[in-house]
């Protein structure tokens, strides 16, 4: 990729991480700590391509590592965000 | 249809619900649905990844991802809402090792590595790496594996040496044309032990800087990493949640009247002894539950302010019963959250709203300070340093200058605390030595039942 591109896209997206965190009630800040953990399990793309073109034992077993770890923080970030969540609406749709 | 052409589109239409989805979860209308939008957006991704052309090792990729999703989902489904800031660094540092493995992966292949390429899977490897061993040391703290702070003189050094030490392996890798394996797991060795040594003298009241720290430092190397692997969504999702995670902690460190800094590179056991010389005058009087069931019930106002102790104690719903119990007779009740109470911010809104306490109750601490000196009693459960009058007057204290809750200008104070000892961070408390304050020692659970009880004998 084009360096310039890139720095465009790192300073784009930051300024969009800080926007967006700017404006957070505190009593969302655990959750959305958690939410942007979850987004970050995005890796697991990334660990899927490096295992799919991983050659020979070790990089296969460092791949394997990568995507196993990654699964985790998806699957692990996308269950504990939403059963935080869910207690607020919850308690709002019970209203 | 191009298969390289699908995959792009879906890893941009990805990206942008990843934005839409932590902008929904901005707010606590939409917070929900937030994490459900970028939640499919991880799913579209995940799936449309398994086109890419020339993927091997499929079966140890399904393998992988299966295992792991089920042991996170379980484990992500059992555990407690009050142990769920550990599981939050246990997943970070899960993604921080997974971004650090890829940057492995990449720099054991080693071919046709621009200069570019090469530094930004380094510094990926070298955050990653740190944010791995760092969150499993933090979530080893939280869940009481490891219950002593690692202190010794000279630690400072040896993280400063490690760190220098890793820079230069990283610089050695880059300039050498054919690369050994050895170098590279001494980078990372040392990265990882790195990680560890500068999580481990930490103290419980700063691990959630040190936790959203963490969850930045991941943003960032699998921001990095995206780079390397020429993968925008990483980019672009890495980046995002580096730079909000930055925020967080920032916002946090300042709720704490601390610097990022000073969280990292001093430890607050250490600064509490030197501010500890004159000490508090006075005595810790208790009260039995029955007596201070009495000076509640006949209350007309009273401010609860809970802590990490309630979470402890998973005593949250006995309290909104109380609450409510009080309300009943005609007591105004009303919950007072420090940003900081728990080991996370919003730790207890979390708690309270677990159990069903509507929002209206919840003050901040902006909104409620006021409020204390036209209130009959506070009822601190399981808070300390939060409701330390020490931040306000005491200027060799190490929380000297922390915004608190001024708790000890209500008429009464009542404490429940499971013992005599000092909080987390080991400071005494004078506000619990004070005239007016009265404290009931025990299990928060327990004693908030027998609190219900005596005000249901009433």
């Amino acid at each position: 990729m084009e360096g310039f591109i890139a720095l465009y896209i790192f300073m784009l997206a930051a300024f969009t991480g800080f926007e967006v965190i700017s404006k957070v009630p505190v009593i969302l800040h655990t959750p959305l700590m958690s939410g942007t953990n979850f987004v970050h399990g995005i890796v697991l793309v990334g660990a899927m391509v490096a295992l799919g073109h991983a050659e020979g034992a070790l990089e296969q077993s460092i791949g394997f590592i990568a995507v196993f770890l990654a699964a985790g923080n998806a699957v692990g970030g996308y269950v504990v965000t939403e059963r935080m969540l869910e207690m607020f609406t919850g308690r709002k749709g019970g209203k | 249809m191009d298969a390289s052409l699908l995959i792009q589109s879906t890893y941009l239409v990805a990206a942008a619900l990843f934005i839409i989805g932590l902008k929904r979860m901005s707010s606590p209308l939409t917070a929900r649905g937030g994490i459900v939008w970028a939640g499919i957006g991880m799913l579209l991704a995940t799936l449309v990844t398994f086109l890419e052309p020339n993927l091997n090792n499929i079966g140890l990729m399904i393998t992988a991802i299966v295992l792991s999703s089920v042991l996170a989902w379980v484990s992500g489904k059992r555990v407690a809402m009050t142990d769920m800031p550990q599981m939050i660094a246990l997943y970070n540092g899960m993604g921080g090792g997974a971004a650090a493995a890829i940057a492995a992966i990449e720099l054991v292949k080693g071919t046709n590595l621009t200069l570019t390429v090469e530094i930004l899977a380094l510094l990926g490897a070298f955050i990653g790496t740190i944010a791995f061993s760092g969150s499993l040391i933090a979530f080893a703290k939280l869940q009481g594996i490891i219950r002593k702070a690692l202190r010794f003189p000279g630690l400072s050094w040896i993280n400063l040496a490690l760190f220098l030490g890793t820079v230069a392996v990283g610089v050695q890798i880059i300039i050498s044309p054919e690369t050994c394996i050895c170098l590279l797991a001494l980078f990372f060795g040392m990265a990882l032990l790195l990680g560890a040594l500068v999580t481990a003298p930490i103290g419980g009241a700063d691990m959630p800087v040190v936790i959203s720290l963490f969850n930045a430092l991941t943003g960032l190397a699998v921001g990095f990493e995206g780079y390397v692997l020429g993968n925008p969504a990483m980019m672009i999702a890495g980046t995002v949640v580096g730079a909000s995670g930055t925020m967080l902690t920032m916002l946090m460190a300042k709720a704490m009247n601390r610097s990022i800094s000073n969280v990292l590179f001093s430890s607050f056991g250490e600064s509490g002894d030197a501010g500890d010389n004159e000490g508090p005058s006075g005595s810790m009087k208790a009260v039995e539950a029955s007596d201070a069931a009495i000076t509640l019930t006949y209350a007309e106002k009273v401010i609860i302010i809970p802590g990490y102790g309630l979470a402890v104690a998973q005593a949250q719903h006995k309290l909104w019963e109380l609450a409510e119990l009080l309300e009943d007779r005609g007591v105004s009740v009303k919950f007072a959250i420090h940003p900081v109470a728990g080991r996370m911010p919003g730790h207890m809104n979390v708690l309270l709203a677990e159990a069903g306490v509507p929002y209206e109750k919840i003050a901040d601490l902006d909104e409620i300070n006021s409020e204390f000196d036209s209130t009959n009693v506070a009822l601190v459960i399981g808070a300390n340093d939060v409701v330390n009058p020490a931040a306000r007057s005491n200027k060799s204290s190490p929380i000297y200058g922390m915004p608190i809750l001024d708790a000890d200008k209500a008429d009464n104070v009542i404490v429940i605390k499971r013992g005599q000892g000092t909080g987390f961070s080991g400071i005494e408390n004078e506000l619990f030595f004070a005239d007016n304050t009265r404290l009931c020692y025990g299990d928060g659970q327990k004693v908030v039942a027998e609190l219900i009880a005596g005000v249901k004998a009433l």
